[in-house]
């Protein structure tokens, strides 16, 4: 008897929560093929705008979808390592060429570039502006004013290091007093060094996007050392047989092709173009 | 206080708007909770309510083990069925990772162990009211466990909203085995989360109020809908 | 004329009972008959209940208890009955179901009406059963009992609680119940409901059973000892109930 009043709620609320369901799990645009591919991104890459305009226009030519997942670009490549994506977009071309050299790539190929700026407070007392990066970040070593890191691996601060590196500073973590890690994105380390009038290193999609400037202006930009490459790799099928592998070459070929070139320099914010397309001919 | 104001106004503006990212965004986090707790509560309540009154040797580690369960971080929750879920690990093959099936599957795990020590325990305590009765009436032990589900529905119905809403206000696990990806799996947490690496606070703001909103309106609901009912037909005697 | 001797349907044999270290029932030899209406007295804590709550069945034991296969329906009625936060209706529906898992549903449907009926509850059948009043909820527990055509129904102080209204319906009910032939065992502080209502009664006296006589001869001076004495102490005072 009891069963019998369990059996009928359910098929009076069952109906309501399959059609709920149905309807929220499944996105129009998903076809029953399963043609998309899972793409590893930067999050800094993703902030920055680029995908909403780029990936359409390849969905529209090729009907394949693309699942961008925005992590780091040290986790991006774990991604690739588990296979857990199909192809990578990223911008540490050291650790990309790495990559390849371990086998989990089938080959790198240069997309486009961005650059990097050094942003901080108007007053600058370091005295760092100017065009050149590693001079800066001598003058950042020797003053008081506190400089603040992503500290998380990713694309943008592995650069940082390197410069640091250039600029005879091999870790300032433990060299200066005024360098502070968050551990975060290049969101919340803007937002941080607004609150702190402090000095970040930032690529300028996230720059140009960010709100929340307080008294932050561009202090270091144009050296050549700050551009920022951008790498496309299709995961090696190899080691896992399930990689989209003919769909993720669909991307990177279409990426590389002059339409896709065109799309990504077409992108702007604020009448700015952003990337920098350079794949090679 | 400045961003206070602008992010109501942004809630009220998107509200308002009905805008169509933001409404798959909603539906999708109601979806995937929703149906999480579903299959919670089969398992969890069915558990609990056996837990209530079964004997065995070591339930006192079970019940231990449980207790613990509840403070699982739902990051680890994440990352334990992200590996699983990995093209590299075992389960692999089910192409789950980054989808929302693997999200209803992390958030099940979250919730379960809130549905079962609860019902253990709302069960256990009507049992200790009227336990001998039901027994005496010719119930076994896991009849009257049900039975006492039955009788104290109103109470299960409030754990199952606690589940609920550890489960739509969880962002961790998501994040990880869903991977956050516009118009797939990116749900109402993870699009606060992204808003907030982004620097756009306001905004990050307005999403939380509009979810608050959105459960606000769902406990509403529940709470006067049944209850009229029972008063109307108690005024017609 | 010899009288058939009457069908022993439970028989208790130096049973004893123990919570932990309190024995609340020691070595009692009881029988009860088809057709008997027993009432149990004796002060609070003299292990009333816990003989009620063995005779069921429903508490461990040692000694012997044997069960015929004559008394296999039991029922139990409570001092503050439980309900289900169901209607009256509801209820009944599933006491009969927990007694007698296969009965048809018609039939279930059939007796619960003839059960509404008996106890006069008919009217309130679709009310919430927590929202009745106490004599109300304790009519409500009889016709679970009373629907389940059981061979002993128990009752553990059933009209301790109600006023003095309620108390003479549910008397009048049981009175009822004894007169269909229904056997009664119930514990009452009433000895005016014993006098009333009982044919036999048992005086148990700190755990133990003390003396267990027919009614007319415990009251007109049968009593002895300390059942005697627990007559003169009770009589003054709770006679007439």
């Amino acid at each position: 008897m009891v069963a019998r009043w369990l059996k009928s709620a359910v098929r009076r609320a069952a109906p309501g929560l399959v059609c709920a369901a149905t309807f929220a799990l499944h996105t129009p645009g998903v076809s029953a093929e399963d043609r998309f591919i899972t793409m590893a991104s930067t999050t800094s890459t993703e902030q920055s705008g680029l995908f909403p305009h780029l990936l359409p226009a390849f969905t529209k030519a090729t009907d394949i979808d693309v699942h961008v997942v925005a992590v780091g670009t040290g986790q991006a490549l774990d991604m690739g390592r588990r296979g857990d994506a199909d192809v990578l977009f990223v911008h540490d071309k050291a650790a990309e060429q790495k990559f390849i050299a371990e086998g989990w790539g089938l080959k790198r190929t240069d997309v486009m570039y961005n650059d990097f700026v050094l942003v901080g407070p108007k007053s600058d007392p370091a005295g760092v502006k100017g065009r050149d990066i590693v001079a800066a970040l001598g003058k950042l070593a020797g003053s008081s004013a506190a400089f603040i890191s992503r500290g998380d691996e990713s694309g943008t601060n592995a650069a940082e290091l390197r410069y640091w590196k250039v600029a005879g500073i091999d870790a300032p973590a433990t060299r200066m007093a005024n360098y502070k890690e968050c551990g975060c994105g290049m969101g919340p380390a803007l937002n941080i060094a607004s609150a702190s009038n402090a000095y970040v290193l930032a690529d300028r999609g996230t720059w140009l996007s960010f709100k929340n400037r307080g008294d932050l202006v561009v202090l270091v930009e144009g050296d050549s050392r700050l551009f920022n490459q951008y790498g496309v790799i299709v995961v090696n099928p190899a080691k896992h047989p399930q990689t989209k592998t003919a769909l993720a070459q669909a991307f990177a070929d279409w990426v590389l092709s002059p339409d896709g070139q065109a799309t990504i320099a077409s992108y702007r914010i604020g009448g700015e173009q952003l990337f920098f397309p350079n794949a090679p001919h | 206080m400045n961003t206070l104001s602008e992010s109501s106004a942004t809630a009220f503006d998107l509200i308002v708007g009905g805008d169509a990212g933001l409404l798959h965004t909603v539906a999708l986090s109601f979806a995937v909770s929703g149906t999480a707790c579903f299959c919670a509560a089969w398992l969890g309540l069915l558990a609990g309510a056996w837990l209530a009154v079964a004997r065995f040797r070591g339930k006192r580690f079970v019940l231990l083990g449980l207790d613990t369960s509840l403070a699982l971080p739902s990051v680890v929750a994440g990352l334990a069925v992200y590996l699983l879920l990995s093209r590299s690990g075992p389960l692999g093959s089910w192409g789950l990772l980054f989808t929302p099936t693997a999200m209803v599957i992390v958030q099940t795990l979250l919730a379960l162990p809130i549905i079962m020590a609860l019902a253990r325990q709302v069960v256990a305590d009507a049992l200790r009211d009227g336990g001998d009765q039901l027994r005496s009436m010719g119930a076994r032990p896991l009849l009257c466990a049900l039975l006492m589900l039955l009788h104290e529905r109103w109470a299960v119905v409030t754990l199952l909203l606690i589940a609920f809403g550890r489960a739509i206000a969880e962002v961790g696990a998501v994040m990880i085995v869903g991977g956050n990806i516009n118009g797939f799996t990116r749900v109402m947490t993870t699009a606060i989360a992204l808003e907030t690496s982004k620097g756009d606070l306001p905004l990050a703001l307005a999403l939380g109020f509009v979810l608050l909103a959105v459960v606000a309106l769902l406990n509403v609901v529940i709470a006067f809908v049944p209850r009229s009912h029972e008063l109307q037909t108690a005024q017609l005697q | 004329m010899t009288m058939p001797a009457p069908l022993t349907l439970l028989a208790l044999r130096d049973a004893s009972v123990s919570f932990g270290r309190v024995q609340a029932l020691r070595d009692a030899t009881l029988s009860v008959h088809a057709g008997d209406v027993i009432a149990v007295v004796g002060a609070n804590g003299s292990g009333k209940t816990t003989l009620l709550r063995l005779l069921h069945g429903v508490v461990a034991y040692s000694g012997r208890r044997e069960v015929s296969g004559a008394a296999g329906v039991q029922a139990m009625v409570f001092q503050r009955p439980f309900l289900l936060r169901l209607s009256v209706w509801n209820n009944l529906r599933i006491a009969l179901w927990l007694a007698h898992r296969r009965m048809p549903k018609a039939e279930r449907r059939e007796r619960a009406l003839q059960a509404l009926g008996r106890v006069g509850l008919a009217a309130l059948r679709d009310r919430p059963a927590r929202s009745l009043s106490g004599g109300e909820q304790q009519r409500l527990a009889l016709a679970r009992g009373w629907a389940i055509r059981p061979d002993i129904l128990f009752l553990d102080e059933p009209t301790a609680n109600l006023d003095p209204s309620a108390k003479k319906e549910v008397e009048s009910l049981l009175a009822g119940f004894a007169a269909e032939g229904m056997t009664l065992v119930m514990s009452t502080h009433n000895l005016g409901q014993a006098k009333r209502l009982a044919t036999r009664v048992v005086y148990m006296d700190g755990g133990r059973l003390d003396t267990d006589l027919p009614t007319g001869e415990f009251f007109n001076a049968g009593a002895r000892g300390r059942a005697e004495l627990f007559l003169k102490g009770e009589l003054s005072w709770s006679l007439d109930g």
